[in-house]
């Protein structure tokens, strides 16, 4: 996974509340089975100015000249709500979005940021809208800062601190892979599965007979709400 | 809590699968059951693959087609959706590369995950589960402790049995007193997040309690909990109890004999302890819910199908104010509007919040000798094969059909658009499903979330209104 320490760019303010992962990349986007060719679809309910189509939007944020260079969103409170669609990350990576900053996001949303590499900063929404103000005088100009080793956020005379989780910080400064690392555990794993399976063997007892036969006798199956 | 020895639900079932406290302050959770599909199943197998990591306990790990496969009767590998094939093909080929049980397009026990899985028995209170569905908190419903994940950590648990979690902080909801006549669970849930916001459990694990969540059938308590993660919350419980166990009796992959018994037992010490402490707690009196519907495009805007629109000037905080005035734009209705003046196009009873045997009862019940207005068009989707077999013996097919709603086989539908089946620009669904963001259901598409009850009831108004409104217009014509 990429690491990331530090980061300076333009940001694009797309301050709406609820920003969902459906708007972030439509479901009709996702057209391969693969986590790459994704940055095209991103946000292009609202990038495009027909649905399926290319010609972009002139309003759309990302698509003015003064943003065409983005590399950090601003966004509103709980950003990346709604499907766990990992897509919706891999758009934004793919498109060279690093961090976003906002003051709250979608859980799923958010581990899936830090296994890809893409820091989401969190501050106070009224420190994201200060930012927002200062970037949108001129964005190339007045470029954000992110040091994710100080917790900082800067953008000419703003300066703040943020937090983050220590076990998301430490994979994002590292660039970690979290399946080698929680492999190293698998002695435990192996030792608290035997427990498992000797106090509840009642969870694995109807998984014997499973593997790969057919379809159970389907008319056993109830059918009636209590 | 440590000092009172008092645990909540959550606690426990956090506790019973902790493997280990790791270094970074997450702790490592075991997974009892693991849930794929086909938008997303292939993409984590190939990725375990490519780094020649096997599938843990691939007896622990089920798959199904449910997000994009087509709900046409008779249908096949074919999708509307452009490309919907290579999903469903690749979803074959690895899963069966790495022996997980497919229930595939043609297998009778299909469905979507979140319905099947309660169904067949295959999750189970007190167990773990995981799938890269956001809705997978559905299955707290039954006590299980399940939340949705990504990729990334759909490989992670694959291959290790286990995820890095930071255990979320704890939070109980309690509904308390009796629910008015014709008041669903979904109802309960839509008042509960228009209340208090869509981002209102962020960082929290809450807990449906109270005595009308008691009172509710099971059923009822997975569309509540489905509902939890529109509410921001990363997993959603109720205490199991003796509706349960008389749920998972005889399922087919349910335990038996000295294991059902030593089950039960357990089953029986999942609730939260009387001097358990909850980090927050939201307390609301049942009987002032109403039937419910969404006006905008967040499901947290939401009022009650006897009310109005609201009034985005009325809206003190500037970006709340701002994402009503946007919703009002995108939905086409305007401040003050009586809700029961929004005429709707077309009618949708199905997903995975929504499509189970009770929700398709209920539904028909407020469609018996009655008819779709005219240009309304009605779909209604089971949630599995077998609730549709279900249905059909009760005849219930028939009564949608003669209602002139086209009956399908099993699947997610319309919930959403992945380039296939859409109502279409600019028409207006009043929908039984989770999700009311623009362009959900399709390009300019603009839905209305509420309960089937309400859906079958505005279908046949021709306008949103609750079944108890549409009772008061007149009786049925047989």
């Amino acid at each position: 996974m990429k690491a990331f320490t530090r980061h300076s760019g333009v940001a694009a303010p797309l301050r709406r509340r609820n920003i969902d992962t459906d708007a972030i990349i439509p479901s009709r986007e996702m057209k391969r089975v693969s986590r790459h060719g994704l940055g095209e679809g991103l946000f292009a309910g609202w990038r495009y100015t027909l649905p399926g189509g290319r010609e972009p939007n002139p309003e759309f944020v990302l698509n003015r000249p003064e943003y065409s260079a983005a590399s950090i969103l601003l966004g509103g409170d709980n950003f990346g709500c709604g499907s766990s669609r990992e897509h919706a990350v891999w758009a934004l990576a793919e498109f060279g979005i690093r961090a976003i900053i906002a003051s709250g996001y979608g859980a799923i949303f958010y581990t899936n940021c830090v296994r890809n590499g893409v820091l989401p900063v969190c501050l106070p929404d009224a420190d994201v809208e200060a930012l927002a103000q200062l970037v949108e005088s001129d964005p190339q100009a007045n470029p954000v800062a992110i040091d994710l080793e100080r917790g900082e956020v800067r953008c000419g005379t703003f300066c703040k601190p943020f937090e983050m989780d220590s076990a998301s910080r430490h994979m994002l400064l590292h660039g970690l892979d979290p399946i080698s690392l929680t492999l190293q555990s698998d002695a435990e794993i192996v030792r608290f599965e035997g427990a498992r399976r000797a106090r509840f063997g009642w969870a694995f007892s109807p998984l014997k007979s499973n593997a790969s036969e057919g379809s159970q006798d389907v008319e056993k199956m109830k059918s009636t709400e209590s | 809590m440590a000092t009172t020895g008092a645990s909540t639900l959550f606690d426990k079932l956090w506790r019973d699968h902790a493997v280990c406290e790791l270094d970074s302050g997450e702790t490592l959770v075991y997974l009892d059951r693991i849930f794929l599909h086909e938008r997303t199943g292939a993409i984590a197998l190939q990725g375990l693959r490519a780094a020649a990591r096997p599938v843990r306990t691939p007896q622990q790990v089920f798959c199904t087609m449910d997000h994009i496969v087509d709900t046409f009767p008779g249908r096949g590998d074919e999708t509307l959706m452009p490309s919907g094939k290579d999903f469903i093909v690749a979803t074959r080929e690895e899963t069966a590369a790495v022996g997980v049980r497919l229930f595939d397009v043609d297998d009778p026990d299909q469905g979507i995950a979140h319905v099947i899985s309660p169904e067949l028995g295959l999750a189970l209170p007190g167990l773990s589960l995981v799938c890269p569905d956001s809705h997978t908190c559905t299955l707290g419903g039954i006590g299980a402790l399940a939340w949705g994940i990504g990729s990334s950590e759909a490989e992670h648990a694959m291959a290790t049995s286990t995820l890095r979690v930071k255990k979320p902080k704890n939070l109980r909801v309690c509904f308390e007193g009796a629910l008015s006549p014709g008041v669903t669970a979904k109802d309960m849930v839509l008042h509960l997040i228009a209340t208090i916001g869509a981002n209102g459990a962020a960082g929290y694990a809450v807990e449906f309690a109270g005595s009308a969540v008691r009172a509710l059938p099971v059923e009822a308590r997975l569309t509540m909990c489905n509902m939890a993660v529109e509410f921001s919350a990363i997993s959603a419980v109720i205490a199991p109890d003796e509706k349960v166990e008389a749920y998972f009796h005889g399922r087919p992959h349910a335990p038996q004999g000295e294991d059902w018994q030593a089950a039960v037992e357990y089953w029986r010490t999942l609730r939260s302890d009387a001097a358990a402490q909850f980090d927050r707690e939201y307390r609301i009196d049942a009987s002032t819910i109403t039937p419910s519907v969404t006006w905008g495009t967040s499901p947290e805007q939401a009022v009650a199908t006897a009310g109005q629109v609201p009034d985005p000037d009325c809206i003190a905080d500037p970006g709340r104010r701002a994402a009503a005035q946007r919703a009002l734009d995108y939905q086409g209705l305007r401040p003050g509007q009586p809700i029961d003046s929004i005429a709707i196009d077309a009618a949708f009873i199905g997903s995975c919040t929504n499509s189970r045997i009770s929700d398709l009862r209920a539904a028909a019940a407020v469609l018996r000798g009655r008819r779709l207005a005219a240009g309304v068009r009605g779909v209604v989707v089971p949630g599995s094969r077998g609730v549709k077999r279900a249905a059909e013996r009760e005849g219930l097919h028939e009564l949608f059909t003669a209602a002139g709603f086209e009956w399908r086989d099993a699947g997610c539908s319309m919930c959403f658009y992945a380039g296939g089946e859409t109502f279409g620009s600019n028409q207006r669904v009043i929908s039984s499903t989770n999700r009311n963001f623009e362009g959900r259901q399709g390009p300019n598409t603009r839905t209305h979330l509420a309960s089937p009850e309400t859906v079958a009831a505005s279908a046949v108004a021709g306008f949103i209104t609750s079944a108890a409104a549409l009772a008061d217009m007149g009786e049925p014509v047989q």
